[in-house]
């Protein structure tokens, strides 16, 4: 399995749920569509839930930051949610775990945005 | 493999194609070959990810994904180690000119990691340019004592 999204909504929060494993190709390429998508229908709360995400590459660490530039430029804000201790692990060798807003629990996640 | 069952030598070599499924195979073979080599799980892991890269790098900014070219793959372990050798036919790159990806204006690149994950994985990285065009990176890995 490459990658599967699931967007919901939780109050004026999307959330996406991402399973499986975003590397070049299909899996950050979907990826990169659902974040335009939301961004293109004026969406400015993104929560990428990557808790059922097994496996991420360079290339799935640079449409996070794509995905992270897009909404922010767009006046929106994007933040991550349960990263495994892998994609933990490669965000901090990248140093872009400090970039990011990161989350371990959902509502807590929601309550932030402002 | 059992915990202590000795590692078995044993050597791989393939041509791939340039397409992303011979990304997943040569993933799947280094990954395989360590396995059976005794490598344990989170070598495994850090394995697979550098082989990747290498396979990313050689595939879509080597041949770019050219059908007459292809990327040769030959990994070997023994004796406690673990050596994959990646070899593609494109153009080659100054690796002294690579962008270094934590400098804080690089930060926030959507490309440009591949390398340094890669290094950041292994213990022993060569990128060399061969006399016949395109890069040959091998990567080391040592098996820990776990």
């Amino acid at each position: 399995m490459s990658v599967k999204l699931n967007t919901r909504q939780v109050g004026d929060v999307s959330v996406i749920d991402v399973t499986g494993r975003i590397t070049l190709g299909e899996g950050s390429s979907a990826l990169r569509d659902s974040l335009r998508e939301l961004v293109g229908k004026n969406q400015k709360k993104i929560l990428l839930n990557l808790g059922d995400v097994s496996y991420i590459d360079s290339s799935g660490i640079g449409e996070l930051v794509s995905g992270f530039t897009t909404v922010t430029n767009a006046g929106g804000q994007l933040k991550l949610l349960n990263l495994s201790k892998r994609v933990k692990d490669l965000l901090q060798i990248t140093k872009l775990y400090t970039v990011f807003d990161v989350h371990d629990d959902e509502a807590h996640a929601v309550r932030s945005f402002t | 493999m059992p915990e202590n069952s000795p590692s078995v030598g044993e050597t791989v070599e393939r041509s791939f194609d340039s397409t992303l499924e011979s990304v997943d195979r040569a993933e799947e073979l280094a990954s395989g070959l360590a396995g059976r080599a005794g490598f344990h799980e989170e070598d495994l892991l850090k394995i697979g990810m550098a082989v990747r890269e290498a396979m990313v790098n050689a595939v879509v900014h080597g041949n770019r994904y050219s059908a007459h070219k292809k990327v040769r793959f030959a990994a070997s372990s023994g004796a406690g180690r673990l050596t994959v050798k990646i070899a593609d036919q494109g153009e080659g790159f100054d690796v002294d000119r690579l962008p270094d990806p934590l400098a804080p204006d690089n930060l926030l690149r959507c490309s440009g990691r591949g390398i340094f994950l890669i290094r950041s994985f292994m213990e022993e990285v060569e990128i060399r340019r061969l006399e016949t065009g395109g890069i040959e990176l091998t990567l080391v890995k040592y098996q820990s004592a776990k």
